[in-house]
């Protein structure tokens, strides 16, 4: 069995880690803002709605904390992706075990259509940017 | 990997290509166009440089298995709507995955098959898009580490639309991956809604993705043809593609020979291998003759028409896809083994061993076309339609081991006779009403001369309508036993040659047709039962008397 992971972690530090909320002073000058480029297609791909600044900014902040990773010099490790990659990948028979229970799964359903599930035709894609009202027009 | 791909084609090219490097920007180029028919795809009236069309294709077998890739939901084709369908396949919350050893073991099967390196170590990752169909908002696959790379796939291509003339293709394989298929939307367009079915959402498949090393559609439905024989030879995937256990979708494009790749199109809604052939073949003749007509070549999906059998937008695309791939927190890395890395203290059921299963695998279809040419002298593409039928190899060997007739000979009657009236009736092997044991007791009442050939086609005929006789009743009934007396047969002869004066002295004279005559004459008083090959002995014996 190899060394804790938090191993690497401690080698890899350079220093003691920084206040959850404080700005490093050996850091980089702050990122540049979000562009409404990309806020407009963070839209589209994953459904949000930023709402208003206080939406934009809250993203910024949490870019801005998600940065301090940085501050860490990983040259020459492995990237680690899950806390999981040392658990073995547990491996089930092929039996039948599950379903048969339609009506349960169906009850959830505000629409329903013979036991199908009801959906929009196809998908109906968020207006492009000038064509909706958003916040985001203005920046 | 550096070096030259020579792949045979009638015309003997030659193709000398680099694996292009991180920085590559015109991707490999190659030296000569291919084309089955032995030539490159002529330009139009623009008289340039010969097209080169280049086809790709990604194949998505559906996993034979008694449930799903990550939940414990039965797999099976028609079901009612969403009575297979586990919490998990609905993606509702508090669920999470759990891997079925049994696509694993499928996966690394037909990696193997295809002479791929299997990852010991593959990554599960999600890939995002939002669909009605796909609960979750992703689907789990496996796009950084697959779990097979690197493979081949030989297939083979008849030349000059002959069966007389093979010639053996191969196509690289890219990688293999097992991922989650989604559920099914049915478009209620009348009452503008879609209905989904999560029935099929979550089942296993393996996305077997081919580099673009053909060039026309023929090659393309060969090269899937094989790779479904393979399938259903390993048992991986019955990959029936009516039954969307198969589903090919292919990336097309054109350029001149010595300049970069062009701009792709891929194809969807592709239901069998017939529409695969004309799809491709659609696709190129229309790049080429946008092309030429100073038109461009949009990046774009379209869709197979099989009614007017040509391809259209696919409009529903809401631009390029960003499909933000991140890996899937739930599931830590799949580790394979082979017989020197075995763990010493590990569950059995935990372990896959890539060596048990290698030597395992059953005899691939090129395999045992080579056994049957070698085993009974027939030709290969004798062997290859054999293969190429489901059933017809094994009725075959039942057939020769049943009758003293030949293989060689038994082997016409197998492709010709029964082979047209299946054909004919749209029937398959198993379906068939003459059996491997009528068909072999009718050819040893031929190979035991009893009867003529000419004979033995009009019993078959009977034997086809299945009224449960057998050839030696028919025979019977029919009248149609050779006659066994040569003397009586001599006579005949004798008959007839005495008046058939005329023609006997034209035969006399030189001209050896009209002996057929005479044979027709001698078959007509013994109402068909005599060997032509007899009676034409017997009347050349008394004519040169």
């Amino acid at each position: 069995m190899r060394a804790l992971p938090l191993g690497r972690w401690v080698r890899a530090w350079r220093g003691p880690p920084r206040g959850l909320r404080g700005l490093s002073a050996h850091r980089d000058p702050p990122q540049q803002k979000v562009s409404v480029e990309v806020l407009d297609h963070l839209e589209h791909l994953a459904l949000v709605d930023f709402r208003d600044a206080e939406g934009v900014e809250r993203l910024q902040k949490a870019i801005e904390f998600a940065d301090q990773l940085h501050e860490v010099n990983t040259d020459g490790v492995e990237p680690m992706d899950s806390v999981l990659e040392d658990r073995c990948l547990y491996l089930r028979e092929d039996d039948v075990t599950e379903g048969n229970c339609t009506k349960e799964l169906l009850e959830n359903a505000r629409e329903k259509v013979e036991e199908y599930f009801v959906a929009p035709p196809g998908n109906i894609p968020l207006p492009k940017l000038e064509e909706r009202e958003t916040f985001l027009q203005g920046s | 990997m550096a070096g030259t791909a020579a792949r045979g084609c009638a015309g003997a090219w030659r193709r000398a290509w680099r694996r292009p490097g991180p920085c590559a920007a015109p991707r490999a180029q190659r030296a000569a166009a291919c084309s089955a028919r032995g030539g490159a795809v002529p330009a139009g009236h623009s008289g340039l440089a010969p097209w080169v069309p280049v086809v790709g294709l990604e194949v998505h077998a559906q996993i034979s298995s008694n449930s799903k890739l990550f939940s414990g939901s039965q797999v099976q084709f028609a079901a009612p709507p969403n009575s297979l369908v586990s919490f998990f396949d609905a993606s509702l919350p508090g669920t999470l995955p759990v891997l079925n050893r049994r696509c694993v073991e499928a996966a690394v099967m037909t990696g193997l098959a295809l002479n791929c390196s299997i990852n010991k170590k593959s990554l599960f990752d999600r890939k995002h898009y939002f669909y009605a169909d796909l609960p979750a908002g992703y689907q789990i696959t496996q796009q950084r580490v697959p779990i097979a790379v690197n493979g081949s796939l030989s297939y083979s291509l008849c030349i000059n639309n002959k069966m007389s003339q093979m010639v053996t293709k191969t196509v690289r394989i890219k990688q293999i991956q097992l991922e989650q298929d989604s559920g099914k939307s049915l478009h209620d367009d009348t009452r503008s809604q879609t209905l989904v079915d999560l029935n099929r959402a979550g089942v296993g498949l393996m996305e077997v993705v081919m580099e673009p090393d053909m060039c026309c559609g023929e090659e393309a439905a060969a090269a899937v043809r094989e790779l479904q024989l393979i399938l259903q030879t390993l048992g991986s995937s019955q990959a029936v593609m009516a039954e969307g256990q198969l589903r090919v979708d292919a990336n097309v494009s054109v350029h001149h020979s010595g300049e970069p790749y062009g701009v792709r199109t891929e194809l969807k809604n592709i239901n069998s291998l017939r529409f695969l052939a004309k799809a491709v073949d659609y696709e190129i003749q229309r790049q080429i003759e946008e092309l030429e007509n100073g038109g461009i070549i949009l990046n774009e999906t379209r869709v197979f028409d099989s009614k007017l059998g040509c391809t259209v937008p696919l409009r529903d695309k809401e631009g390029k896809q960003d499909y933000r791939f991140m890996p899937e927190p739930n599931l830590p890395p799949l580790i394979l083994y082979d017989a020197k890395s075995l763990p010493a203290n590990m569950n059995h059921q935990q372990v896959i061993n890539i060596d048990w299963i290698h030597e395992r695998l059953p005899d691939l279809p090129s395999v045992k076309r080579e056994k049957l040419v070698e085993q009974y002298g027939i030709l290969p593409e004798h062997s290859f339609t054999l293969m190429n039928e489901d059933g017809l190899a094994e009725f075959f060997e039942n057939v020769v081991k049943q009758t003293q007739m030949k293989p060689k000979k038994v082997i016409g009657w197998i492709l010709k006779d029964l082979l047209g009236y299946l054909k004919e009736h749209s029937l398959t092997v198993k379906e068939s009403p003459v059996s491997s044991y009528l068909l072999a007791d009718l050819l040893n009442l031929l190979e035991k001369k009893e009867i003529s050939s000419t004979a033995a086609k009009q019993v078959l005929a009977e034997l086809w309508k299945g009224e449960g006789k057998t050839a030696l009743e028919i025979v019977k009934e029919q009248k149609l036993q050779l006659l066994q007396d040569q003397k009586e047969l001599e006579q005949i002869c004798q008959a007839v040659i005495d008046r058939q004066e005329n023609e006997v002295m034209a035969i006399k004279a030189g001209n050896r047709k009209v002996l057929n005559k005479l044979i027709g004459l001698v078959q007509r008083e013994t109402q068909g039962r005599s060997s032509p090959v007899l009676v034409k002995q017997l009347l050349e014996k008394k004519l040169s008397e």
